[in-house]
């Protein structure tokens, strides 16, 4: 898919939600950024849409930008052969996003990661508990802010 | 050589060399009897020695590989090296087993195997009791070692001990029906259960020839009994991690391996007796005959477990019983007919 | 009341067919399974916070240790994604020496998955058959890089070392000899009619649902669905050979154990092809010492063994990577095992997971 036809299939998205989506990088790295209230239904429409068709959730993290976490959806469509890079953003202290396994339940591990690691809480998640960590674990590791000192707090 | 041409000949012996020490008859076969059962015991522990030793050399010959071969010549004194660690771990019992059952069940379990050995037909009068309903005793005792798995499951307070212990209960039960109506096949050819008659019987065809759906089944259900692969689910390793034996260490757990050793004889030494013509052959001498019959056997066991997968349960239970039970059956019925056809032509 | 309730049985992380230190909660009723919780974390390493406090180059070992069954594949993906954000092109020596290097790593792979599947399911000389092929493979990936299992052997540009001249005879030997042992091994377990029972109808994903939940690789295409990353996004050279991509029809283990056997025979294909057309050159680009992506992100994924290796990478810049995420297809795959097992035999659960060959190192990273 060329960048080209990356950036029409971004803009053509955009005019249909306006204020809520923006595009975000240039060429190869453009993306989506979504509010995170409209999060699911934009989700939805590039899961249902005929021009979209992105029926398969690839990649699911999400980066720790200090001022806010931003949440990365990589998406692909098997019919179309079309990719796509759908970010939002929440805030470091209440940092809430709504869960995507209603749409894709491969999202479910992936957002338990996140939550474990990054402490980005994902409402509506059928099951949301540590899963890489111990589950008494203190602390979001993967954070800019985690200082390793914390590890010898409370034993191993 | 020639003075040992029968087992019987050197029993004669002992006794006439006893009944010159010792006056009374009655005490010379008490010590007779006491000389049977250190036989006995002897025979196991080097049946068990040969035979791990055995079984470790033929599955790595079978998986290109080779085996032990560090401890004595070509790696045979590997058994002795390992009854001397099993001797020297620590005897440990899991907290919350349930003593008694827990400390009897590898007893228990090694007893039957034992005293199946006294209807074995080493060789012409070579019999330590050549009992008239000899069949009979081995399947009853054999049937015993069920119960022993369960205590073991159960006494171990450990789930995967509890599930393989209901997997031996089912497992065993339902393959014990299709292996005595096999060996009834036999009895009905021979007419009698002492073991000496049925291996007269065959001086001149061996009835695996007259009875080889019989022989199938046998050996199918004999390797259900000793739970060996396919049919190894309730010690199956990657699943229940050894089921009712987990809890098992050192000396105790050199018992439940000892049992199964002794069972593989077992089961061999009667495919022999009722199959292959027990000590039955010519030049040599019948115990050696016997011996070589029971090798091919058991290299036959041993060469199942090292290339199949085990089943699983529900696929083993309908095995049993939607298979191998009507099959058994069957032999039956065409036994009979083919005995009664006969009679009427001769 | 005389009733009956389930039990929970702990397959817990200390178990001989796990695949390493994986903990799965079963609930049974009897020998059924009700539920089937996979608990991972035993293994986890903290890899995506060490990536962010060592440099570009010092990462390559650690990305060995994720899979470590299939390091040339975890070195290609992260060296790739490198390469895609500095824009090196890699010397076509080097590109045919990584086809070669990652193929055979596909087929020592898979070695792998056929012998603890059967050892798992008791069959224990097909363990035994499977690692004796997998040693003629380490033996060329001594020979060409000097480790076994963690090689380090792809680098930024090309590959770390050309190959000696022993390698290539020994590489056709090994060609020339694998189809007969694969007859073998098709001989022991595919032909065998108890492993054939115990595989048939177990574990059963449709393709719609696996698509759903994530799956990719092998177990996805067994259920049907033609997602094989080196068809439909090529990386590499990967245009440039001819081979197909086994499709499974039911997604039950059974197909996922076939749909590996074969894909091991069109990995040796494409060696064997790698091999005639390789020309002679340059292994390595000019690569600058100090590594500096600019400022941006890029995500790429390869088809690695054991699905969609994807690997995620923000630079700010500077020497160290500001982050960096591992799309680990074992991970994603291990969501579908509760599912699966809905309703099977303990028995099964041992087979459902052999097939989905989940690997711990990738799993929990």
């Amino acid at each position: 898919m060329s960048n080209q036809d990356i950036n029409n299939l971004l803009t053509k998205i955009q005019e249909r939600y306006l204020e809520d989506v923006k595009i975000i990088g240039e060429e190869a790295q453009a993306a989506l950024l979504v509010e995170s209230h409209r999060l699911l239904d934009a989700l939805e429409f590039l899961k249902t849409n005929e021009s979209c068709q992105f029926d398969m959730l690839r990649n699911l993290t999400a980066v720790d930008y200090l001022e806010y976490i931003e949440v990365v959806y990589h998406l692909y469509s098997l019919p179309l052969h079309q990719s796509i890079t759908v970010k939002t953003r929440c805030g470091m202290e209440d940092s809430q996003i709504p869960s995507a396994t209603v749409i894709w339940p491969s999202a479910n591990f992936q957002e338990r990661e996140i939550y474990d690691l990054l402490g980005v809480t994902f409402t509506e998640h059928p099951d949301l508990r540590r899963i890489l960590l111990r589950d008494e674990f203190d602390g979001h590791p993967l954070r800019k802010t985690y200082k390793n000192g914390n590890a010898g707090k409370g034993g191993n | 050589m020639q003075e040992i041409t029968g087992l019987f000949r050197i029993a004669k012996v002992l006794r006439d060399l006893l009944g010159q020490f010792i006056p009374d008859p009655q005490l010379v076969d008490i010590c007779m009897s006491l000389i049977n059962i250190g036989a006995i015991f002897t025979i196991i522990s080097l049946t068990a020695v040969v035979l791990v030793y055995t079984e470790r050399k033929i599955s790595a010959f079978m998986q290109r590989r080779s085996g032990p071969n560090r401890v004595g010549p070509g790696g045979t004194l590997q058994s002795v090296a390992d009854m001397i660690k099993l001797m020297a771990k620590e005897d440990i019992m899991p907290a919350g087993a349930d003593k008694w059952m827990w400390v009897l069940a590898p007893m228990l379990l090694f007893i039957p195997a034992a005293a199946v050995f006294v209807v074995f037909p080493f060789d012409n009068k070579a019999i330590f009791a050549d009992l008239n309903i000899g069949i009979f005793y081995f399947i009853a005792m054999s049937s015993q070692s069920v119960l022993p798995f369960l205590m073991a499951g159960w006494a171990s307070n450990n789930k995967y001990s509890l599930v393989g212990g209901m997997r031996t209960v089912a497992q065993m039960l339902s393959y014990e029906v299709p292996m005595v109506l096999s060996i009834l096949g036999i009895v009905m050819l021979s007419g009698s259960m002492r073991m000496s008659t049925i291996v007269a019987a065959q001086q001149h065809t061996w009835f695996i020839l007259l009875q080889p759906i019989a022989f199938v089944v046998y050996v199918i259900t004999a390797t259900a009994e000793i739970n060996r692969a396919p049919f190894d689910l309730v010690e199956g390793e990657s699943e229940i991690v050894a089921g009712p034996f987990t809890e098992y260490t050192g000396m105790r757990w050199a018992l439940f391996f000892l049992a199964e050793y002794a069972n593989l004889f077992a089961v061999s030494a009667i495919a022999t007796t009722l199959f292959l013509g027990g000590w039955n052959g010519p030049w040599l001498p019948g115990w050696i005959w016997f011996f070589l019959k029971v090798a091919g056997m058991i290299f036959l066991f041993m060469w199942f477990r090292w290339t199949f997968p085990r089943l699983r349960i529900d696929q083993l239970m309908s095995f049993g019983w939607k298979v191998l039970l009507p099959l058994a059956v069957l032999n039956i019925i065409v036994t009979g007919i083919g005995m009664y056809i006969y009679e009427f032509f001769s | 009341m005389l009733r009956t309730e389930t039990f929970t049985l702990n397959m817990g992380p200390q178990h001989p067919s796990t695949h390493g230190v994986l903990q799965v909660i079963l609930e049974l009723d009897g020998e059924t399974v009700v539920q089937a919780i996979p608990n991972m974390g035993y293994l986890h390493r903290g890899i995506e916070k060490l990536a962010e406090s060592r440099t570009y180059a010092q990462f390559i070992p650690y990305t060995d240790r994720l899979d470590y069954v299939s390091s040339m594949g975890n070195n290609l993906g992260y060296c790739q994604t490198v390469e895609k954000m500095m824009g090196i092109k890699v010397p076509e020596r080097a590109e045919y020496l990584r086809i070669i290097m990652t193929e055979l790593n596909r087929i020592a792979s898979h070695l792998i998955f056929m012998g603890s599947l059967a050892i798992d399911l008791g069959a224990s000389t097909g363990m035994m058959f499977g690692f004796r092929s997998r040693e003629r493979i380490l033996d060329l990936f001594d020979m060409a890089c000097g480790a076994r299992q963690t090689y380090t052997y792809i680098r930024f540009g090309g590959v770390s070392a050309d190959i000696p001249s022993e390698f290539i005879p020994e590489l056709q030997r090994f060609l020339s000899d694998f189809p007969a042992m694969l007859d073998e091994y098709h001989r022991l377990l595919t032909g065998n009619e108890i492993l054939y029972h115990r595989l048939k109808n177990t574990g059963v994903i449709s393709g719609q649902r696996a698509l759903e939940i994530g799956l990719t690789g092998p177990a996805l295409r067994a259920s049907g669905v033609d997602y094989d990353i080196r068809k439909v996004e090529p990386y590499g050279i990967y245009e440039r050979f001819d081979f197909s991509v086994p499709l499974g029809q039911v997604g039950d283990c059974w197909d996922r154990y076939i749909v590996r056997m074969e894909e091991m025979k069109q990995s040796a294909s494409i060696v064997a092809q790698a091999l005639e057309q390789m020309p002679e050159g340059a292994v390595m680009a000019t690569v600058p010492k100090v590594l500096k992506p600019p400022a941006g992100e890029v995500y790429h994924s390869i088809e690695n063994p054991r699905g969609e290796l994807g690997y995620y990478i923000v630079s700010d810049g500077g020497v160290n990577p500001y982050r960096l995420h591992v799309r680990r297809p074992s991970f994603i795959n291990l969501q579908v095992l509760n599912e699966a097992c809905q309703g099977l035999l303990i028995g099964d659960v041992v087979a459902v997971l052999a097939t989905l060959d989940s690997l711990m190192g990738e799993v929990d990273c």
